[in-house]
């Protein structure tokens, strides 16, 4: 029976607590007696029998829907879309869950003699896959199969003789996606769910969409009306995705959305990295050993090296739940099951919250964490991972830990490189930012031409990344970094500090001496459910 | 009184956009206003008479006074009631005048003769030219115009020659350690010996030599710019065979350098050939910044002892040869102007009159005393390195000049040395900087070596120049005349005039940083580059290889042939590649058209249409992830600001395809094919390369009305210089080392584009294999 998450009090006896930094980590000692750890529950018991589970969905499905075999036919249109690379994190081993579920979506297709079938990765504006990220999520069976024929593709949101614009919410807001996808007799939506966030209305309303259309909701008024965005029924940013989930609907678009949910066994229970997941007082000789020679080593090797091993890890997830059906009632019962895993209720907020933000975001798979990304993960994503209030009272301080390096992946990033030299050195206030530049960049045929040909993130993309944190740059009174490249973390507009306790010091300027320290351990994920 | 003497009367002047003459031609309009001005002025390649008058004389800061009394208009008018400026030229004779200058001229009543090569390092022949037969040509001028107005000559204290003890107001042949050489004689041996090194310069070996000299500065800049180049450096060379030759045969005679030599024989002709023209002679020492005209400090052009005290005040300098208790001959500006003036209102001499305007023997500057002062100064004022740090002044030892030579040169040896190692290193951005500073320290020691050695002489000068004529000219002066024209060098208090007068000015001069800490001004580059991003700019042309992506045509090459090899052959083409590497540089640095044709005959039998798919992967795996960020938004900027851009380059289109959208146009070669769709492997057109690819931008712009003074170009190497040259806002990017340094030396714009710092592109440019999507080793976790 896996042990759920807990908070913990911290007090002299209390070993040095975990933090990540980027490709290293941290052993930092919190100040006793005002301070507490926010840990994960251990993972739940995984599915043993995950493409029974699948099976069983497809055949009952929730919601008002016919089984997926029953709404398959020969002859028809079938369009298969799946989340992209920026799921789970970090990738899960082989085999994905995406290929278990478009395999046995696939078998009753061809059981039911579908002939017309196109799989495309939902990336939105992410960047595209490459060939063998698109192997690993769908299996090499699956991309032999269908890619040389031109069936399995990267979403493109640029294309305009490929998308098809299907009306208006009563907000006014354009909903546009894959014609493709729009001219199927059944759209499949095979989703990973590794947060409460992902899914619903946002797979085909975001996932399959265009800038025409995201637009409406990726944007900093939405974002700082999503409180959280984790959190569906107080995020503006679902409200608008379930709007335009409507227009979809009443399009006569008929969905059939596959979630699936996954534990929280991100670095194993054997191995090096098996430490990262265990409590500190529970390390034994040999995780202290194994924790200390892998630091000593991490440390010692170059960045390109450091970075090549991290990005190599793949997580040995096990499958928690696999739900089929209609959207919104599939929907729900996914997202308690993500809470079942990560939700942990904590007391009451902190004047200090301190995190280690890990080398992986949903943004640099196989690339680089760049400090705009730096920023987005940590008040973008761990800023919001909480339930109620954030965890962090308003006009606190936000301590993270990462090495920020000023670097960029030319190829992925950049329109980031671009937003960092230019927009950042002139102003990080979100609205100033969304006003004055967006436009500019979402619209750049340079931008465009490098993220439909080559493997950009669209021009747009970094300014969705300070959106994302801009309730956290509005609710908080001062972001330090720890151990930052001091120019880039000045360029974010954040302040560097060397150690932990110089940046408790730092924070004791705007909170006071007895300011009360709480820690997100994280990863494995955990969502504060704050009461 | 000297304005009422000089009332009515027209007064020419040579020299008047000099030193000396700038402050004459002042204070003649302001003190004297009843006199007319004929300023003979030679005129420019570029400008005429007219207009250098209006720039380089009444724009001077000398005017402002006036400007100031008469408001800008009243003084325009003023300029143009009372001055004449007409062509002519000292160094020619019969002056170079025409007609019209002929009758002006023959109009004057005063002639007042300053102008001279006074540079340290003018070649003979022009210093013979100028200082030696100007003062005749003038008398014999007067003789042909059969007028015989008063010829005031300047001249300097120096023509005495090196020597101890006193130095009389007399002709120079009346001295008894004048050695008699016929001035003649030494007309014809400088022109000879200007002959003689031309030809000398002309011979195959020395050809040879200076076109080897251009290459190692230039690289493979394509023929044209080699020879441009190997020109300057002949003609460069036989201008130093004329300034050594000048400064040996100087001190064969004992004058400190070749200005003295020459003003000394030009003195000895003129009183030879002066007919019935009567002479007064002025002889200044040595020419400092006003003690009160118009301005206390007032000062033009970066003199003698301004360029060795700066040099000092930065700390270049730690020594300067000089005997301590020796006296320096220093006289503020505004004393020798009101000299000559009171020499040419004054009764015409029937013998020629010689006067020196001198302080060493009245008012005499110990040369411990100027230095303690300079030392305090910069001690109490210093100026400031580029971090914004004081520079310490040191401490002075009086050495001989043999033992500041012997260190300068140790200096100069050793940087040298480490000059030839670093270009001789493949450095290119900031490590070719290296250099480039490198090649700056030892421009800036061999310019304290000139100084030492020049300078050196006139430091040590212990003669000491007799000022009875002065003195007694000064005691006949009318009390009034003494107000407003003094000329006595004993009113200079040297504890006051050199740090509260002099050196202040200097400072002003040189234009180094005074104040600490951060700069207040904008930096040059920001200047430059605000230059370069005017919205005015037409058109912005760049290279690609270095310049935009750090990857070459061989790269792009391997990675296209290898996409579709089996895996075992793709070993074999690696080390045969990597084999031929060597043979290959060495073709591209010869020649790079040569290179790229040689090059592009690989791709024979190439299927085309698959090079084109494959060249798309390309573009993310090896061009973008090669790429310069920084440069990438560089040209999206020119973009943005209207300009059209333009890509020039060797690399093949089928390569750069995914770069189009990018550019407005791209100029590059592209290869032949077959009807069966496979390459030919020959280029079309000639591959723009060298003089090939300025052409080619040269054509573009004309094609499309583009002004190349207008526009921009971006390139990495001194193979593109013919381009870079070609437009008026050059730009060096990531340079090697020989083009930092020309970079350096024309001031242009030099930018550091740094590959992105998360690239991690393949090691070697291989493609992934196709259809088995690149799989990188990874690094063990420790444990």
């Amino acid at each position: 029976m896996p042990r759920p998450g807990f908070v913990l009090e911290v007090d002299k006896s209390t070993p040095p607590i975990l933090f990540h930094h980027g490709e290293s980590l941290r052993l930092e000692r919190l100040p006793a007696g005002r301070s507490r750890v926010l840990y994960p529950g251990e993972p739940l018991d995984a599915l043993d029998d995950v493409d029974g589970a699948i099976r069983r969905a497809l055949d009952n499905p929730l919601g008002d829907l016919e089984p997926l075999h029953a709404l398959l036919r020969p002859g028809m249109k079938l369009t298969i879309a799946f989340d992209d690379i920026s799921l789970p994190l970090p990738p899960m081993r082989r085999p994905d869950v995406r290929q278990r579920v478009i395999e046995a979506v696939l078998d009753l297709a061809a059981a039911a003699g579908v002939d017309d079938v196109h799989l495309i990765a939902a990336l939105a504006l992410h960047r595209r896959m490459t060939e063998s990220e698109l192997r690993h999520a769908v299996g090499d069976r699956v991309y032999d199969a269908f890619a040389p024929q031109g069936l399995l593709y990267n979403h493109d949101a640029e294309d305009p003789d490929n998308l098809t614009f299907l009306g208006t919410t009563p907000h006014g807001e354009e909903v546009e996606i894959s014609k493709r996808a729009a001219e199927s007799d059944l759209l499949v939506y095979v989703n990973i769910n590794l947060v409460s966030m992902d899914g619903g209305w946002k797979s085909t309303a975001t996932g399959l969409s265009s800038y025409r259309s995201l637009r409406h909701h990726h944007n900093v008024q939405t974002m700082q009306q999503s409180r959280s965005f984790m959190d569906r029924h107080k995020s503006e940013l679902h409200s608008s995705n379930w709007r335009m989930g409507e227009v979809l609907r009443s399009s006569g678009l008929q969905i059939f959305q596959i979630e699936t949910t996954l534990n929280n066994d991100t670095f194993g229970t054997s191995g090096p990295m098996s430490v990262l997941q265990k409590r500190e007082w529970e390390w034994n000789p040999r995780d202290r050993a194994s924790f200390i020679a892998m630091k000593a080593g991490l440390d010692r090797m170059p960045m390109k090296a450091r970075r090549r091993i991290f990005q190599s890890w793949k997580a040995p997830y096990g499958v928690t739940s696999v739900q089929a059906g209609e959207v919104e009632a599939v929907h729900e019962a996914t997202t308690a099951n993500v809470f079942a895993q990560q939700l942990v209720e904590i007391e009451g907020q902190t004047d200090i919250l301190t995190m280690g933000l890990p080398y992986i975001c949903p943004y640099n798979v196989n690339s680089v964490m760049n400090p705009i990304l730096v920023m987005c993960l940590g008040l973008g994503y761990f800023f919001n991972m909480y339930r109620g209030r954030p965890l962090v009272r308003e006009g606190g301080v936000l301590i993270m830990s990462h090495p920020t390096p000023w670097e960029f992946h030319p190829v992925h990033h950049p329109s980031y490189i671009d937003f960092f030299e230019q927009v950042l050195a002139d102003t990080t206030d979100p609205i100033e930012i969304e006003a004055r530049y967006e436009k500019h960049y979402a619209e750049d045929e340079w931008y465009r031409h490098l993220y439909r040909t080559s493997y950009a993130y669209h021009g747009v993309h970094p300014f969705y990344m300070w959106y994302w944190g801009s309730h956290a740059l509005s609710h908080l009174g001062k972001v330090i970094i720890v151990g930052g490249e001091a120019r880039s973390v000045r360029r974010l507009g954040f302040t560097p500090a060397s150690t932990l306790n110089d940046a408790l010091e730092m924070a004791a300027d705007v909170v006071g001496r007895d300011a009360t320290i709480t820690h997100l351990h994280n990863p494995p994920i955990v969502m504060a459910d704050v009461t | 009184m000297i304005a009422e003497e000089l009332a009515g009367k027209r007064i020419a002047v040579t020299g008047s956009t000099g030193f000396l003459g700038t402050a004459l031609v002042e204070r003649l309009l302001r003190s004297v206003p009843g006199c007319q001005l004929v300023l003979l002025i030679r005129p420019g390649r570029r400008a005429t008479v007219g207009q250098r008058a209006k720039r380089e004389i009444f724009g001077n800061d000398a005017f402002d006074r006036l400007r100031e009394e008469h408001g800008k208009e009243g003084f325009a008018a003023l300029v143009a009631d009372r001055v004449v400026p007409i062509a002519g030229d000292v160094g020619t004779d019969g002056l170079a005048l025409d007609d019209d200058g002929r009758s002006v001229l023959a109009s004057c009543d005063v002639i007042i003769h300053s102008a001279a090569t006074v540079s340290f390092d003018s070649p003979l022949d022009a210093a013979v030219e100028v200082n030696l037969l100007g003062p005749s040509r003038i008398v014999a001028t007067l003789a042909d115009l059969g007028v015989a107005p008063h010829l005031v000559s300047v001249s300097t204290c120096y023509v005495a020659g090196n020597r101890r003890g006193s130095a009389p107001e007399q002709p120079v042949h009346d001295s008894p350690f004048f050695v008699d050489v016929d001035w003649r004689s030494e007309v014809e041996g400088a022109r000879r010996a200007r002959r003689d090194a031309e030809a000398d310069s002309r011979r195959p070996g020395a050809l040879v030599r200076f076109r080897k000299a251009a290459r190692a500065e230039l690289g493979a800049a394509g023929t044209p710019a080699l020879a441009a180049k190997t020109e300057q450096r002949r003609a460069a060379w036989v201008k130093e065979q004329m300034v050594e030759a000048g400064r040996a045969r100087a001190a064969s005679l004992g004058w400190p350098d070749a200005y003295a030599y020459t003003k000394a024989l030009g003195e000895r002709a003129l009183l030879q050939n002066r007919g019935s023209v009567p002479v007064s002679i002025v002889r200044p020492s040595i020419i400092e910044s006003s003690v009160q005209e118009p301005r206390p400090g007032w000062i033009r052009g970066f003199r003698m002892a301004e360029p060795v005290i700066i040099s000092y005040a930065r700390g270049l300098l730690k020594e300067f040869p000089g005997v301590p208790e020796g006296t320096i001959d220093v006289i503020p500006v505004d004393l020798v102007v009101a000299a000559i003036i009171h020499a040419a209102a004054g009764p015409v001499p029937d013998e020629p009159a010689i006067t020196q305007v001198a302080s060493g023997s009245v008012n005499p500057l110990r040369y411990r005393h100027l230095v303690d002062m300079v030392r305090t100064f910069f001690t109490e004022h210093p100026i400031y390195d580029a971090e914004g740090q004081p520079i310490i002044v040191p401490e002075w030892s009086f050495p001989g000049r043999g033992r500041v030579q012997r260190q300068l040169e140790r200096a100069k040896t050793a940087i040298d040395r480490g000059e030839r190692a670093l270009q001789s290193l493949p450095l290119r951005g900031k490590q070719a900087g290296w250099a480039a500073t490198l090649e700056e320290k030892r421009e800036e020691v061999e310019r304290a070596l000139a100084y030492v050695e020049l300078y050196g002489a006139y430091a040590e000068c212990e003669a000491i120049f007799g000022v009875d004529n002065l003195l007694a000219r000064w005691e006949r002066l009318d009390p009034e005349d003494q107000a407003t024209f003094c000329f006595d060098p004993r009113v200079v208090d040297w504890s006051h005039y050199a740090p509260q007068v002099h050196l202040p000015s200097v400072v002003d001069h040189a234009r180094v940083r005074t104040t600490a800490g951060g700069r207040t001004a904008e930096r040059r580059e920001d200047r430059l580059r605000r230059q370069v991003l005017a919205p005015e700019r037409h058109l912005a042309a760049f290279d690609l290889e270095n310049t935009l992506i750090a990857s070459n045509v061989v790269a792009s090459y391997s990675w296209l042939a290898t996409r579709r090899l089996p895996r075992e052959d793709r070993v074999r083409f690696v080390l045969q590649t990597l084999r031929e590497a060597p043979a290959l540089l060495a073709l591209d640095r010869r020649d790079r058209s040569d290179f790229l044709r040689h090059f592009y005959r690989r791709y024979e039998g190439a299927d085309a249409e698959q090079l084109a798919v494959d060249s798309v992967e390309m573009f993310s795996d090896l061009i973008l992830t090669k790429s310069f960020p920084a440069a990438i938004r560089r040209v999206r900027e020119h973009r943005r600001l209207g300009h059209r851009t333009l890509l020039i380059t060797g690399a093949l289109d089928l390569a750069i395809e995914p770069l189009r959208p990018l550019f407005d146009d791209i100029v590059c070669p592209s290869l032949a094919r077959r009807p069966d769709g496979t390459y030919r492997g020959e280029l079309i057109d000639v591959p723009p390369t060298g003089e090939a690819r300025a052409q080619a931008m040269i054509d573009y712009a004309g094609a499309n009305g583009f002004d190349l003074a207008e526009s921009v170009a971006y390139a990495d190497s001194t193979s593109d210089l013919p381009m870079l040259e070609a437009v008026g806002f050059p730009v060096a990017v990531n340079p090697e080392t020989r083009l930092a340094a020309l970079a350096r030396k024309r001031g242009w714009l030099v930018e550091n584009f740094d590959q992105g710092s998360g690239a991690s592109g393949p090691l070697l440019p291989i493609g992934p294999e196709w259809g088995r999507p690149r799989r990188r080793r990874v690094p063990k976790v420790p444990t």
